[in-house]
């Protein structure tokens, strides 16, 4: 069955929700699993004849448990769609990378490969990616527990169907020797502007760092994350269950979500007028603006977001901004927009967008 | 105003948070910069530093002729060599894990500090999963004696396919 993008582009998915616990700083929670088929090359050894038989078996086995009913029993949301992302444009692959339910190495590359989603978003399945597979389940807040239920349930549906590669000493064995083992990955997207603001994100990080765990920034480009929004995961696979690599995450949220807090009393406490000051001048060019670009969008939009939880903004709801997020990214914007369009008339166009949905249908005084 | 870690005047002026107490920290140009350098990474791209690690590990107690015949080893089942592995820090075959276990294994250790698998088994295949990564050699090599037109060998071989694929 296939999704219409358009319809979908509407909607944020899964991942800005807002809707999960303490979503006002955990955006998401995702696990995912890294899985290869046992006889056959992993993909950067595999001919593209390789490449067509490992998606042709996995689709056929994939659409197998769909017809028999399991999977979407797993997954609340309803029914399953296969994409085959080779045959996608470049603005629908990078649309699929934006809602964060394929990898820009997966929409980058080259050959056979699909992606299989579910119609709530919650749960994707890469389809030679750097792995034969790579299963996500990804839910709104904090909600690792139940991520990693949902996939293992999936994981031992689709291992009823295929032969994993797995050894005792090594576990599930995986493209990459980072992976191997568990082949888990475990991560929260935080949203921590005040710990950026006053300086003190590095030095968490260090922390964290120190506890295996590693940082990543979201669209991660440079070390900059944008928006201020923080991925944390596990950076070990290897020699430890997967409930405990889950606890190893879960077990620092609070403690990260404490240090947001704390940072958020202490600018309203010590220089509330300099952070009112700040939260509405980003809420004033965002409203204002006639060209912007999506970093710039992100950043602001970031301090407008954390204003809306602090009580400096009140005409502006949390979903609204969350979705802005998604939707003025260069893919999303095309699609709302129904056409493709260039850097700058993509700035113009956010702006646009950015003003119509920012000022409650009505245009501000001396604006538009 | 003097910087806290060397004499040069102080000109970034950061407020730090100890145990939730505001803390000023006043730091020369330099200073500041090491005390809010950006450590962090992207997870997902940490392939060259990865390769750096390996060669790292290799370079450890190994002569450069060591080296370039460890090399040039290559794996039976899907041909790739280590050299190869080395470069593009991905293996080629489940097999690799195996035939070169003894090289991986300072790499493991370094990057997850165990060698040995604790958790989830899958409930079936496991077990005969490195005889049907052979599948991968044997189709290998019997596209190369379809190419060479030795039929029979080629027969013989998927013969051989045959009875791994109904075992499993």
């Amino acid at each position: 069955m296939s999704l219409d993008f358009e319809t979908m582009a509407h909607d944020c998915g899964e991942w800005l929700r807002a809707s999960g616990p303490e979503s006002d700083i955990v955006i998401s929670s995702r696990v995912r699993l890294a899985r290869n088929l046992t006889d056959f090359p992993f993909i950067a050894r595999a001919s593209e004849s390789d490449r067509e038989q490992i998606e042709q078996i996995l689709h056929a086995r994939i659409e197998a448990l769909q017809a028999a009913g399991k999977l979407p029993a797993a997954t609340p949301g309803g029914e399953l769609h296969y994409i085959n992302v080779g045959k996608l444009s470049e603005v629908d692959r990078q649309f699929l990378v934006e809602r964060q339910l394929i990898s820009r190495e997966h929409a980058e590359a080259e050959g056979a490969r699909a992606v299989v989603i579910d119609g709530g978003e919650r749960f994707s399945v890469m389809i030679n990616e750097e792995d034969h597979l790579r299963i996500q389940v990804m839910h709104s807040g904090l909600d690792l527990e139940t991520a990693w239920k949902e996939i293992n349930q999936i994981d031992d549906l689709l291992e009823e169907q295929v032969n994993y590669a797995y050894n005792d000493r090594l576990g599930y064995l995986t493209a990459c020797p980072t992976n191997v083992g568990t082949g888990i990955r475990v991560s929260v997207m935080l949203h921590l502007p005040a710990l950026v603001i006053t300086r003190q994100i590095d030095k968490v990080f260090r922390s964290l760092q120190k506890i295996n765990l590693a940082v990543r920034g979201l669209y991660g480009e440079g070390s900059q994350a944008m928006g201020d929004f923080y991925q944390i995961s596990n950076q070990v696979t290897l020699g430890m269950p997967e409930e405990e690599l889950l606890k190893k995450v879960a077990d620092v949220v609070p403690v990260l979500l404490e240090y947001e807090r704390q940072a958020r009393d202490f600018l309203i406490r010590e220089s509330q007028e300099t952070l009112h000051d700040r939260v509405s001048r980003a809420f004033g060019i965002l409203r204002t603006a006639q060209t912007i670009s999506s970093e710039e969008t992100l950043h602001l939009l970031s301090s407008v977001r954390m204003g809306v939880n602090l009580g400096l903004i009140g005409d502006v709801a949390i979903p609204t901004v969350n979705k802005l997020f998604v939707h003025t990214q260069p893919a999303h914007l095309q699609k709302l927009a129904g056409m493709e369009l260039d850097q700058s008339d993509r700035n113009i166009e956010r702006a646009s967008y950015l003003r119509r949905h920012l000022n409650g249908g009505k245009p501000p005084a001396g604006a538009n | 105003m003097k910087c806290q870690k060397c004499d040069k005047p102080a000109t970034f002026h950061i407020t730090d948070l100890v145990d939730g107490e505001p803390k000023e920290v006043h730091l020369c140009e330099v200073c500041a910069k090491d005390f809010l350098a950006p450590i962090t990474q992207d997870s997902d791209s940490a392939m060259p530093e990865m390769a750096g690690l390996l060669a790292q590990q290799l370079a450890i107690g190994q002569t450069a002729e060591e080296l370039a015949e460890l090399d040039q080893r290559v794996c039976p089942v899907c041909g790739i060599s280590f050299l190869e592995f080395r470069k593009q820090g991905r293996l080629g075959c489940p097999h690799d894990y195996v035939h070169f276990a003894k090289e991986l294994e300072p790499l493991l250790v370094n990057i997850h500090g165990e060698t040995q698998h604790v958790g989830k088994t899958p409930r079936r295949g496991g077990a005969n999963a490195e005889q049907q990564t052979q599948l991968i050699r044997l189709r290998r090599e019997m596209k190369e004696a379809v190419t060479k037109e030795n039929y029979e060998r080629a027969s013989e071989i998927r013969d051989e396919i045959r009875s791994i694929e109904q075992a499993s």
